[in-house]
């Protein structure tokens, strides 16, 4: 299913610090046709290599104008369906089209905090350099689960 | 300076220790690390550290969908029957060392995902409720807890970034090498790579590293022909580049005939655990036939591993396989039956919610079987779902234990010596018995590993690559203390470095003009068409989807010898840009990571995974011979490998497992 870019909504990412697909895109796909040389589309975004895309949607989701869909990979997917998410703070909207015209949603939570907010080491302890060389991470000072002693047989 | 695209600029760093990737292993050790850090600075050792990526951490990795379960978290089990079932679904030989490790670390990784805000299900009654406070997760199995995980990867880097500072981050940069120190061809001093954005390379020089750059996929032909070629079951992205710059370092490689071929939803490759595990659904022939009951007795003929209370994957995979290969095919999902019976018991409401749970399965980590899905009009409460094996791919972390023969824990009873009669083929250079030292160490001093990189351990999924990387962290922490006055030098001139890294980019620009389309050229191989030679090969001749996953030791004579003509290609392949040099040595790697799968199943005179390979000529488990550890290491000089045994040891009772 590979992506592609809606002319009528790709701006590029003119006003933002990054072109936000080609920055996500794990597989270097996104690519910015900054001269229109490659597409006729000068500064709209393209999926360079489609058969290499993994529809991990990590360029539709972080899409600012939503200008990025799927179309199901042609050599086995039937035409006519589309999956489509909005992603929020806090949520994730679906939307499901099926073949024949059917519609599903669905909304599911995806983090329990603010983007943003972690601050990783508050209320943790420091390392104690003492127990470098013991097994046990900083957080716990020491192994979590010691587990019975009696199943480990070369002991 | 901004470079030029066939004279980049090159960007020399000294650090003390550098991390290669930017996924679970790596956020894990970005995290443990920064405390670590602070405790040694107190002791005086100011230590330098950087993390590099190819792509971008929020979404890089294999968990860049999502996902929808944790896989590990032990929550009251002991660490023992973990190491137990590692063991079992990996065919007896794993390094139970190295897996109860994992089992007594791993849960405060999770505690630490929920913690920085990871919504994991609970149970009726412990909404609200932390793990860590005793809050009962919902399990989707006996190790397993389901998670709203859409954003998993993105919370699980935000606390890596913050932790480490994004100064210390580099995004969007390939390590392509590692580079051996000029003193001692045992130990890494450096590594090189190149930014895939600009005109760059980046040189390093390090006392340690923590290579965590993942699996491989793509070296076997897909089943996709087209556009669906993107859609394999591992991320097309991890392409062995732990392995392959691991053994070209001179690291031991352990298992890397190990190898995993999931059974999943068909084309979209969607997950089947929920499916199983949650739903109760069970998977048919054409006729309807459970074959998993029905070809039970093909279980007997792999004692003790088939009388196990729960078979491992392979073997599940092999009894599918009989039903495929004897035309009994499609082989279904009876999601209409398991969703059926559970409807009769629940009110519309739940019914609605279980619906969006089967969805949702899709939705957090494989979209693209939600599309098969719509595209062909299939609710599963109404249609059954096609299941198919897949083609193989090479992974340590989850269902799979191919990696790099790494240093364990030492207080668990491993060996320390080597006692079994082909003891003196291992070279002399390599330690004896399972810790040397350091823990997450590869024989090759300085470098570590964890996640995908640990061979021999296998199912340790998210939550245990996290863990894992931290354990890593730790350790070169100390690594780094103990040898805080070493200088590491590098082996090859930067220069030559450069050189060779920017190599297919030479082969571009010096032989472009030679044709009219610059495709098509007798001194130079797209990266593309090698990445299909080499697939083809693996495909047709070391056990791919085309031959129903058999080979024979002539097959792999003949691989062979492809492989080499291949490998001498490869230095020939052409950049006409920087995504095109991203890919060149993309399938570098693969090419050597096949290469080291392919000596391995070579070596390893039997069936050790019945339903992910078959030796026609050995079709059997030989218990005998066989139940050990198959090495390996690479002499990069002479492009050779040395393949030999070592030992099999239990360090827990693996009779518990049989019936
Ligand atoms: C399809 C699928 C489903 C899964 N489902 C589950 C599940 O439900 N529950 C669960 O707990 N686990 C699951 N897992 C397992 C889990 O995702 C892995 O165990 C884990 O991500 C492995 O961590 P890692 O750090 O080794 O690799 P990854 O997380 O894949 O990270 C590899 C990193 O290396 C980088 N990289 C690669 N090559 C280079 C290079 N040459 N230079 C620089 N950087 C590089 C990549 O960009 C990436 O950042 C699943 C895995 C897959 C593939
Ligand atoms: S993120 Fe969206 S708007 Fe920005 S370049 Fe890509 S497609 Fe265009
Ligand atoms: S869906 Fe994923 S793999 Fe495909 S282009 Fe977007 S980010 Fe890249």
């Amino acid at each position: 299913m590979p992506t592609f870019v809606r002319t009528d909504k790709c701006d590029g990412c003119k006003s933002q610090d990054k072109t936000a697909c080609v920055y996500i895109c794990p597989h270097d796909l996104m690519k910015l046709d900054k001269d229109g040389s490659n597409t006729g589309w000068a500064m709209k975004a393209y999926n360079q290599e489609p058969e290499q895309c993994w529809e991990c949607y990590a360029c539709v989701k972080i899409c600012p104008q939503q200008a990025i869909e799927v179309r199901h990979y042609a050599d086995f997917v039937p035409m006519g369906a589309s999956v489509q998410p909005l992603r929020g703070a806090d949520s994730i909207m679906w939307t499901i089209r099926f073949r024949n015209g059917k519609m599903k949603r669905f909304k599911f939570p995806i983090r329990t905090t603010p983007e943003g907010s972690i601050d990783p080491y508050d209320g943790k302890p420091a390392a104690d350099i003492a127990k470098i060389g013991e097994p046990g991470y900083f957080t716990l000072g020491g192994v979590q689960k010691a587990g019975d002693p009696s199943e480990l047989i070369r002991k | 300076m901004a470079g030029e695209f066939g004279n980049p600029e090159v960007v020399e760093e000294e650090v003390d220790i550098l991390i290669i990737g930017g996924g679970m292993g790596a956020c894990g050790a970005a995290y443990e690390i920064g405390p670590w850090l602070d405790a040694a600075k107190a002791q005086g050792v100011d230590l330098k550290v950087k993390l590099v990526d190819k792509a971008a951490m929020d979404r890089s990795g294999a968990v860049a969908q999502g996902l929808s379960a944790i896989n590990t978290y032990l929550g009251e089990q002991d660490p023992a029957d973990y190491a137990r079932m590692v063991s079992n679904d990996l065919m007896g030989i794993t390094r139970d060392d190295l897996a109860y490790d994992l089992g007594r670390h791993v849960d405060d990784s999770v505690h630490l995902f929920e913690e920085w805000g990871l919504p994991i299900w609970k149970q009726p009654g412990d909404e609200g409720k932390p793990l860590v406070k005793g809050g009962k997760p919902v399990r989707s199995g006996k190790w397993q807890i389901m998670i709203h995980g859409e954003s998993y990867k993105w919370i699980v880097a935000e606390a890596a970034k913050k932790a480490l500072g994004t100064e210390r981050i580099q995004e969007h940069v390939f390590i392509a090498r590692l580079v051996n120190d000029k003193y001692d061809d045992n130990r890494i001093a450096g590594a090189v790579g190149f930014s895939v954005r600009e005109n760059k390379v980046f040189v390093y020089t390090f006392k340690a590293c923590l290579l965590v750059a993942g699996g491989c996929a793509n070296i076997f032909r897909p089943r996709s022909v087209g556009e669906g070629t993107g859609r394999a079951w591992y991320p097309v992205w991890n392409a062995g580049s732990t392995y392959a710059m691991a053994v070209e370092a001179g690291a031991e490689l352990t298992m890397m005939e190990n190898r995993f071929v999931p059974v999943r939803f068909k084309d979209g490759y969607g997950p089947v655990g929920a499916w199983f595990l949650l739903f109760k659904a069970k998977a048919t022939n054409a006729f309807g036939e459970v074959y998993l009951e029905t070809n039970k007795a093909l279980l007997d003929d792999f004692p003790p591993y088939g009388q196990a209370k729960v078979p491992a994957s392979c073997l599940r995979a092999h009894l599918m396989m009989k039903e495929m290969r004897e035309g009994r095919g499609p082989i279904y999902m009876d999601t209409v039956t398991a969703l059926g019976k559970l409807a009769e018991t629940m009110t519309p409401k739940e019914i609605k919610h279980l619906e969006a749970e089967a969805w949702e399965d899709f939705l957090d980590m494989c979209i693209g079987q939600a599309g098969v899905w719509a595209g062909e009009n299939i609710e599963p409460e109404k249609k059954n779902s096609e299941l198919i094996p897949t083609e193989p791919y090479l992974l340590g972390s989850h269902s799979g234990c191919c990696g790099i023969w790494t240093s364990g824990p030492e207080d668990l009873g491993a060996p320390t010596s080597e006692d079994h009669p082909d003891k003196d083929k291992i070279p002399s250079h390599l330690p004896q018995g399972w810790h040397w030292g350091y823990r997450g160490m590869t024989t090759v001093r300085g470098l570590f590993t964890a996640a995908d990189g640990v061979g021999a351990s296998g199912h340790k999924f998210s939550s245990g690559s996290h863990a894992e990387g931290r354990i890593a962290a730790k350790a070169m922490v100390k690594f780094c203390m103990d040898n805080k006055d070493h200088k590491p030098e590098l082996d090859t001139p930067v220069e030559r470095l450069v050189e060779q890294i920017y190599r297919p980019v030479r082969n571009y620009v010096d032989h472009q003009d030679y044709t009219t389309a610059i495709d098509v050229n007798p001194n130079y191989i797209t990266p593309k068409m090698l990445q299909l030679r080499l697939q083809k090969i693996m495909d047709e001749y070391v056990a791919g989807v085309s031959t129903m996953y058999q080979t024979n030791a002539h097959m792999m004579d003949v691989a062979e010898q492809k492989l080499e003509l291949l490998k001498e290609d490869a230095l020939k392949m052409r950049a006409k840009d920087l995504h095109e040099l991203l890919r060149a040595w993309e399938n570098y790697h693969r090419t050597l990571t096949a290469e080291a799968h392919m000596k391995h199943i070579q070596f390893r005179e039997e069936t050790r995974y019945p339903g992910f390979y078959y030796r026609m000529d050995y079709n059997f488990i030989d218990e005998e011979n066989w139940k050990c550890f198959v090495n390996s290491v690479y002499d990069k000089e002479t492009k050779t490998w040395t393949c030999f045994k070592r030992a099999h040891v239990d360090l827990v009772d693996k009779s518990k497992l049989f019936k």
